[in-house]
């Protein structure tokens, strides 16, 4: 599979490792060069320095040849405009991003996008948790 | 008229006091707290800190009644996002967003936006009208449907000098709607004569620029 990542902070740094190890192509993209140092050593797929709302960049990065499309930077709205560039403007089925807000992730999954919604995610894992403590501590009661 | 802006950078700024001027409900959205306390202090109470991106900012800031939203923020992710939440979630009827890279303006207006705003193109387009020796000049784009107005210098050499209009073959799709000779204004009728020298605006498809431009011998 052909995979194009933008955003190389710890998610798309880790992401971008574990994709290369399990045999696909990726490229990955970050406006800051400094954020590579995320990758693993002598990572073999291919590493372009811009922004991800830049149709350029994003063609040098190999959007056209992408199959699946991964937008994690820390700013929401990058990612979503980035997501809406890879679907509508190259056509790529397969779009993957993160939006902190719950609010905003609600309404691009409405759209059509495959939305990662890490606020509600944590939040529903830290709440069950919670849940199993205070179940645990009535039982002992 | 009830209008949110999102953004109090320069063109927000002066867009509200404007807009206020001419006597609209006007609401501005500014993430800079520091920066809503002066705008208060000069227009009252119709700023609100936040960011016009969440829904909670626009649904206290009234979205739901808002007939336009207009996104001016120095980042174009930003003003996409702000005018597709008013569209979605508030179904704000009219939605206007500032594009600072040109190369975003096609793909917005793909995305849902209504209006979008490029001040690299606008002012292109100024500066053009103000180089005396441009035949050709574009006023205006109406790229929803593919038109421009233009303005466009007649030639010493045109093959339509001294005829009516109504003798001459525009090409199809242009349309002459105002005639400049010697600083006066001409509405034309079939009956006016072209001269050399006659600035004409013309409304005209994109695709009808170069047969118009060989007709007056630009």
């Amino acid at each position: 599979m052909r995979i194009l990542i933008v955003g190389c902070g710890r998610v798309g740094g880790l992401l971008a490792g574990r994709l290369v190890e399990n045999g696909n192509d990726v490229s990955i993209v970050d406006a800051n060069s400094r954020s590579f140092r995320r990758l693993p050593e002598k990572f073999p797929g291919r590493v372009v320095l811009g922004t991800g709302i830049d149709e350029d960049v994003l063609r040098t990065a190999g959007i056209e040849q992408a199959n699946v499309f991964v937008a994690v930077t820390q700013d929401d709205n990058t990612n979503i405009m980035s997501a809406q560039i890879a679907r509508n403007v190259f056509g790529i089925d397969r779009v993957i991003l993160r939006i902190y807000d719950q609010a905003r992730a609600a309404v691009y999954r409405q759209l059509g996008l495959t939305v990662i919604c890490p606020t509600t995610t944590v939040a529903g894992m830290i709440e069950e948790e919670v849940l199993r403590s205070t179940t645990a501590a009535l039982r002992s009661s | 008229m009830y209008i949110i802006l999102v953004g109090g950078g320069k063109v927000g700024y002066y867009l509200t006091k404007t807009l206020i001027n001419e006597g609209y409900e006007v609401f501005l959205i500014e993430k800079n707290p520091l920066k809503c306390h002066t705008y208060s202090e000069r227009f009252g109470s119709v700023i609100m800190q936040g960011d016009g991106a969440e829904a909670a900012t626009l649904a206290a800031a009234g979205a739901a009644r808002a007939d336009v939203v207009i996104a001016v923020t120095g980042e174009d992710e930003d003003n996409l996002v702000i005018c597709q939440m008013a569209k979605e979630k508030f179904h704000v009827g009219r939605t206007i967003a500032r594009v600072n890279n040109p190369k975003n303006e096609e793909l917005f207006r793909r995305l849902g936006i209504d209006v979008t705003v490029s001040q690299t193109n606008v002012i292109l387009s100024l500066i053009e009208q103000q180089i005396p020796d441009l035949p050709f000049v574009h006023l205006m784009s109406l790229r929803h449907a593919d038109l421009a107005i233009v303005e466009a210098r007649v030639a010493e050499h045109s093959p339509i000098l001294d005829q009516p209009i109504e003798r001459i073959q525009f090409p199809p799709e242009v349309i002459v709607t105002a005639i400049l000779r010697k600083g006066g204004l001409i509405i034309p009728t079939g009956q006016t004569v072209i001269r050399a020298g006659d600035e004409l605006i013309c409304v005209t498809k994109r695709e009808r620029e170069e047969a118009l431009q060989d007709l007056l011998g630009i």
